[in-house]
């Protein structure tokens, strides 16, 4: 919300020994950032995630970065991303959420328990063909509620949210094994795993789709950045420069296009592209039929629920207040907002996401584990500090959360792809996290914000 | 001045507010006309603020009656407050630092699109028109408020409650942090909601502040109303008196007066 660009002319000084031309051209560089109104330290996070991809693309040898591998890595970030947007709003309304991965794994043992026995015993059977989205609504249903009956003790009987999310941690992990006697389960409807985004089980949407997508992502940027414009001329504001405009404009279709095409360039499965031939009535080329598989639907969920909760935090009251809250709660409650059931909201929000991230898990998994979405408490708040919010309260945006969670993905994929083992990978990502944090907070104290 | 309402726009009467045993504020009345400043002192821990506040909505009182207009009315929050047309300016300005002037001037009642999002152009044009009323240097709309100086954020604190037409103004020690050029211009802007009709309560420590802007002066002494003088009756020594001593001046004795050396 706030133009981070604007606010940098001390660092001058700082790059005075690089010489005087060099100095001259980062100042025309950052100049022509600040035109341009872009968040810089979204930016620079964007250029952190591309040099350790591109790190990685060197060090295995030039095979890191191919359209498998780059949507294997997504997926697996994606339920640590939606959760961090809702870890956002808590942070900075200066609360936490420990829990988080025992509602997930709370919940995706329900989704695998109402769709192998609670469900059918009701008399749904396991052939209807919609028993999977009755699962998912109840599911989605319950993890609302458990984040609404934490968010109620912490906001209107006012225990700290640090114990009351602590206590549904344990009792919610323990309430796991309870609910499936320490059993796995498995046999998930077909319908339900296509969540999971595997191409396998037509968890993708086709390369059409894909591109009719990004056809609707670049409208919607060239449409923002009209708007936008509209606004500041109908109240007489300041306009960025025409030239800014074209720029970011330009930069935001070719990037959208550039991924379309990079996705789908990710074939769909040999058995399931002859299907697909003989479906279509196509006859195969000796080298196998290339169709492209398009966005798996976990990336779809990051992208929706991105926009979604970006909307809620900068666009509608409840965002307004969640931000006015962190920044001085007793200024909140003067203005005569309710801050209680505003707190509860941010809980039952989180807990939404927590079950959203619970049906790509369980999807995935083709049914659930005691051990579905265990530590994610601790990934999902590393993602979410190391997209920038802030302890202090008040400060935090959803989408360096969700860039928070790709950083921290691409390390522990990369590195595994890479061959180093786990053990190491934990210790990395711990580094990563005290680094990027400390870097921001350096950065903070030098420019007074 | 001539132009002073007879009837008080807002009457607290008998309130009472304890914490624990301690009765912060003990059965005290005031009231304020129309186009009138009432002027409230008292030392540290008189019980002004907490009075105020629950004038506000910040806190409930224990028990007493707030009428405004001369009827009853409830205010059991800030909200209740705002529609009331009471607005506040607090000690501590109240202002969410994170967050631009706009949103602070409209925080808790923000102006929406048809589509229910928040029309940030719109507070941010209503907001320069207030500000260029109050503050014509201010030109900082889209910087958090931390940045700002002490006179800046008084000025999206008082452009708060100018804005949405208050009729009961309620200023909490307003020159306390600001600088002699800024004192002046909240002075003279008191004297202008003042002659446009408004009741204000004005919290000062400052005697001569008091002096200068108040028309009546209730003086308050460890929670309990001292006296409620006409401004042109008294002289601040007598008004020092009775902050110090906690008595009406008639009442103060030679010797009491005499150790204050006034």
């Amino acid at each position: 919300m706030t133009n981070v660009a604007g606010t940098a002319p001390s660092s001058g000084k700082t790059e005075q020994p690089l010489g005087p031309r060099v100095g001259r051209a980062l100042a025309a560089v950052r100049d022509g950032l600040a035109a341009t109104e872009i968040d810089l330290r979204l930016f620079g996070m964007l250029v952190a995630l591309a040099a350790i991809l591109i790190g990685f693309h060197i060090q295995s040898g030039g095979d890191f970065i191919q359209p498998a591998n780059m949507l294997t890595l997504a997926v697996q970030a994606s339920g640590v991303a939606i959760m961090a947007t809702g870890m956002v709003l808590i942070i900075v309304s200066r609360n936490i959420d420990l829990s988080v991965g025992s509602i997930v794994g709370f919940t995706a043992m329900s989704y695998a328990l109402l769709q192998t026995d609670w469900l059918p015993a009701l008399g749904l059977g396991v052939d209807s063909p919609f028993m999977w989205i009755v699962a998912l609504a109840l599911g989605l249903g319950l993890g609302a509620f458990i984040g609404g009956v934490q968010g109620f003790i912490i906001a209107f009987i006012g225990v700290p949210s640090f114990i009351v999310t602590l206590g549904g941690l344990l009792s919610l992990r323990g309430s796991v094994w309870l609910l499936s006697s320490g059993a796995a389960v498995s046999g998930l409807q077909s319908g339900f795993r296509q969540i999971g985004g595997a191409p396998g089980v037509g968890g993708t949407v086709g390369g059409e789709v894909t591109w009719a997508i990004a056809g609707l992502a670049c409208l919607a940027i060239i449409g923002l950045i009209i708007y936008n414009r509209r606004q500041r001329v109908r109240f007489g504001f300041p306009l960025r420069p025409r030239w800014a405009e074209f720029l970011l404009g330009a930069v935001g279709v070719v990037a959208v296009v550039a991924v379309a095409a990079f996705i789908n360039a990710n074939f769909l499965p040999r058995g399931m592209a002859t299907e697909y031939a003989i479906e279509h009535g196509i006859t195969e080329p000796p080298g196998g039929l290339k169709v492209s598989a398009g966005l798996p639907w976990p990336i779809i969920l990051v992208l929706g629920v991105t926009i979604v909760v970006t909307f809620l935090a900068t666009r509608r009251r409840f965002g307004r207040y969640v931000y006015a809250y962190g920044g001085n709660p007793d200024a909140a409650e003067l203005a005569g907002i309710n801050t209680r059931w505003l707190i509860m909201r941010t809980y039952i929000l989180m807990g939404l996401l927590c079950a959203i991230a619970a049906a790509i898990g369980a999807a995935r998994l083709n049914g659930s584990t005691l051990e579905v979405g265990q530590s994610d408490e601790l990934y999902v708040i590393a993602a979410a500090v190391v997209g920038g919010t802030s302890f202090a309260g008040g400060i935090g945006t959803i989408p360096g959360a969700v860039l928070g969670a790709f950083v921290m993905q691409s390390l522990a994929y990369g590195l595994s792809y890479n061959g180093v083992n786990s053990p190491t990978q934990n210790v990395v990502a711990g580094i990563v996290l005290i680094v990027a944090v400390g870097f921001d907070t350096y950065n903070r104290r030098r420019s007074g914000k | 001045m001539k132009e002073r309402g007879k009837v008080p726009i807002c009457e607290m009467r008998h309130i009472r507010v304890a914490f624990g045993g301690v009765h912060a504020v003990d059965d005290v009345s005031i009231d304020v006309r129309a186009g009138e400043v009432m002027g409230l002192v008292g030392g540290n821990g008189a019980g002004k603020s907490t009075l105020i506040r629950t004038l506000s909505g910040a806190h409930r009182a224990d028990s007493g009656e707030i009428l405004v207009d001369g009827k009853p009315v409830s205010i059991t929050n800030p909200r209740d407050a705002k529609a009331l047309n009471i607005e506040c300016i607090y000690q501590t300005l109240a202002l969410a630092d994170n967050v631009d002037a706009p949103a602070n001037v409209f925080l808790g009642r923000e102006l929406t699109t048809a589509f229910g999002t928040l029309d940030d152009g719109a507070m941010e044009d209503a907001t320069r028109k207030v500000m260029g009323r109050l503050n014509p240097n201010f030109t900082r709309f889209t910087t958090p408020v931390k940045s700002l100086s002490g006179g800046q954020r008084q000025a999206v604190a008082i452009a708060r409650a100018v804005h949405f037409n208050a009729r009961i103004m309620i200023m909490d020690e307003p020159t306390a942090a600001l600088g002699p050029a800024e004192t002046a211009q909240v002075r003279d802007l008191i004297r202008q909601l003042k002659n446009e009709g408004l009741g204000i309560f004005l919290i000062s420590h400052d005697i001569h502040d008091v002096f200068d802007l108040s028309d009546r002066i209730a003086v308050m002494y460890h929670g309990k109303l001292v006296d409620t003088v006409e401004r042109e009756k008294v002289t601040p020594d007598e008004v020092l008196a009775m902050i110090i001593l906690g008595k009406k001046s008639e009442e103060a004795s030679r010797e009491e007066l005499a150790e204050l050396k006034i």
